[in-house]
């Protein structure tokens, strides 16, 4: 059990810069995401933990200690690769004992660790079999044991549930999660699926391009995303980015985004907004859910508005719709009672309380 | 569930098989053509050999059909194994091919797994180099060598030529190369993430290359060994030049000079001897073919 903290750290192959300089401090217990598109540096730092990886530039440290030249036997971590990484000739036990054979524990210690490994992640009548005679699920959790026998400082997840499909992902990921409550240990988990990173995080560490664009708890990177790309990253079906600026109309903010279209700011979002130049290009931002059918009675912050649906789909419990506005194509939530039809016009609202403004060119949100 | 749907589908399409099977039962036919044909153009030589073995040296002169035996005897085989000199031969071979094989697989998978995973410098361009050395024929190497060892003999006065194991120096010049080849080109089959997670686990280069990549790179060994002992049984060249005294032949020159005196040709043990000394290979093939198992490494990783 130890905190891990990140200081500037950068990893540069030849001449591209991976990693640009990350600072990250992980917490006792705590079970972290790094989530990002491919290439967003995501696993190279996860690797640079592991010290698979040198590092070019910064520090870390594992428990206080700097490891940065400290070799990965030596950290006391465990690692969970994406293709488990099982070794082919040996049985599940041997598997999940080899690294405490090598540290010549004694054989009865190991015989209790894997025991209660096994039991842990339910895989202890598969003990004596080969890896090739497992399913993938079953492979998955021998990695996983492996890593958990070894008791480490730290667990380190490299995009683990990759290989599953759809159905078995849902499940390991339950699994993971309950292991996490039991043993408590650090863990720090890369994954490029923003769900994955949703549900089982206590933080998440968003990455694109080397950088970290936030950090910070699911819900808030769902509430308050700092940035367009985490805006549009987190969630599903994505935040829509329409264009729009600001006007001053009659003492009061408007947000104009055609000659026809305009809504009145609520005041809490208006006193927000009031320094923002009217000039710049901005980008209003809704999540699909604040775009809903439109409501007998008006309510504050809801502004109704007419639109002419591309595509609907029906999903049972709602259904979504997709029409194009400014050029920008705009996905919303409504009851499938609404009369949402392919190609038919719909009354709409959207609730602006839960709106977010951002820069078009900084790609901030303001 | 996608299974379920074609076959559903399945009714409502024609189905062709006529032509599909015409296709394979051709394509087997062809197949079956050619195999035996080259089932014969390599089998025909040992049966001659195995039919000249079994002849008298009179029956062998006599102008009688070649590839019948009237009076099959024995007498070929009994006296090559019960002669000395054939049996230091045999001995011989046995000796350098088995210290051969043990050499070649000591270098050249240490120096494969180095090559292909501990990613030092120039440790590619040091591979394709491995590769390069194998190309140069040994019928261009045999001089300079043979010069290397009296020059050496003449300064340390430790004489090697004509010593049975100077070819102990000198087949691994062919064997080692290749063998390495065929174990970077395994090694690099196994998946970058086995030797990290053995590195995790707390396993040094030596354990990981012991306890991992060995194990798993079990065919590849087979092949590279199989492979060495080949070479080493075959070998004529380098024999017949650094070997003259009879107690220091190997099975392949000491069958060409003390069966052939002159112009003399003792054809019925020359073959008998040719095969006999084939047998050796023959059984390590059949009895290593059963561990020759290449999917060993399915199950590591996905897939």
């Amino acid at each position: 059990m130890a905190d891990v903290t990140l200081r500037k750290v950068i990893k540069r192959y030849d001449d591209v810069e991976a990693v640009r300089g990350i600072d990250l401090d992980i917490a006792d217990h705590e079970f972290v995401v790094l989530v990002g598109p491919s290439g967003c540096g995501k696993s190279t730092t996860l690797r640079m933990i592991a010290g698979l990886e040198d590092i070019t530039d910064g520090d870390i440290m594992i428990g206080g200690d700097v490891v940065n030249d400290v070799p990965p036997k030596d950290r006391d971590i465990a690692m969970v690769f994406q293709n488990y990484a099982l070794y082919p000739h040996m049985t599940v036990a041997e598997n999940m004992s080899f690294g405490l054979r090598l540290k010549r524990y004694p054989k009865a210690e190991i015989k209790t660790r894997i025991d209660e490994a096994a039991r842990m992640l339910d895989i202890v009548e598969l003990v004596d079999r080969k890896p090739k005679q497992l399913s993938g699920g079953q492979r998955q959790r021998v990695a996983m044991g492996r890593a958990i026998v070894r008791n480490p400082k730290v667990f380190l997840f490299d995009e683990p549930l990759s290989n599953l499909d759809a159905k078995l992902r849902v499940q390991m990921r339950i699994e993971i999660k309950k292991v996490h409550q039991k043993v408590r240990t650090t863990t720090v988990y890369v994954t490029h699926d923003q769900v994955e990173a949703m549900t089982l995080a206590d933080r998440v560490v968003v990455m694109n391009h080397g950088r970290i664009e936030q950090i910070g708890t699911p819900n808030e990177l769902y509430h308050k995303p700092a940035t367009r790309f985490v805006a549009s990253f987190i969630g599903s079906p994505a935040m829509n980015f329409i264009p729009c600026r600001l006007e001053d109309v009659g003492g009061k903010l408007n947000i104009r985004i055609t000659d026809r279209i305009a809504f009145p700011l609520p005041p809490a979002r208006a006193a927000r907004y009031q320094g923002v130049s009217r000039t710049d290009k901005l980008l209003l931002g809704v999540r699909p859910e604040h775009i809903t059918e439109a409501k007998p009675h008006s309510e504050p912050g809801i502004e109704p508005f007419d639109a002419v649906l591309d595509v609907t789909e029906p999903m049972g419990m709602e259904t979504l719709i997709y029409f194009t506005l400014e050029g920008a194509q705009i996905c919303g939530r409504v009851n499938p009672n609404a009369g949402a039809r392919d190609g038919s016009p719909l009354r709409l609202a959207v609730d602006l309380n839960n709106m977010h403004l951002l820069n078009e060119v900084t790609g901030v949100v303001l | 569930m996608s299974t379920l749907a074609i076959d559903k589908a399945g009714p409502t399409r024609k189905t062709k098989y006529g032509s599909m099977s015409r296709d394979r039962t051709w394509a087997l036919r062809w197949s079956y053509f050619f195999l035996i044909l080259f089932a014969i153009f390599s089998l025909v030589p040992p049966i001659y050999m195995l039919i000249t073995s079994l002849k008298s040296s009179a029956e062998i002169s006599a102008a009688t059909n070649p590839w019948w035996v009237y009076h099959p005897t024995l007498s070929n085989y009994v006296e090559l194994l019960t002669s000395n000199q054939f049996l230091t031969f045999f001995r011989n071979s046995a000796f350098v091919s088995v210290f051969v094989v043990t050499i070649t697989m000591l270098i050249s998978v240490p120096a494969a797994f180095a090559l292909s995973r501990m990613r030092f410098w120039g440790s590619a361009t040091l591979a394709t180099g491995v590769f390069l050395t194998y190309l140069i024929p040994d019928t261009l190497l045999f001089l300079p060598l043979f010069k290397m060892f009296a020059v050496f003999g003449d300064w340390t006065g430790i004489q090697l030529i004509n010593r049975w194991y100077v070819l102990l120096l000198l087949y691994p010049t062919l064997t080692v190369p290749f063998a390495t080849w065929i174990m970077i080109g395994y090694f690099a089959s196994i998946p970058k993430e086995l030797d990290e997670a053995a590195i995790i686990d707390g396993a040094s280069w030596f354990q990981t290359l012991t306890r991992i990549f060995i194990p798993v790179a079990m065919p590849g060994i087979i092949a590279a060994t199989i492979f060495a002992f080949t070479v080493s049984w075959a070998q004529f060249l380098y024999p017949l030049v650094f070997t003259t005294s009879t107690d220091q032949l190997v099975l392949p020159v000491g069958i060409i000079t003390s069966l052939i005196k002159g112009d003399v040709f003792n054809w019925g043990q020359i073959m008998t001897g040719a095969l006999l000394g084939a047998a050796p290979p023959l059984i390590i093939y059949a009895f290593l073919m059963d561990y020759y198992i290449a999917g060993l490494t399915a199950g590591a990783t996905k897939g």
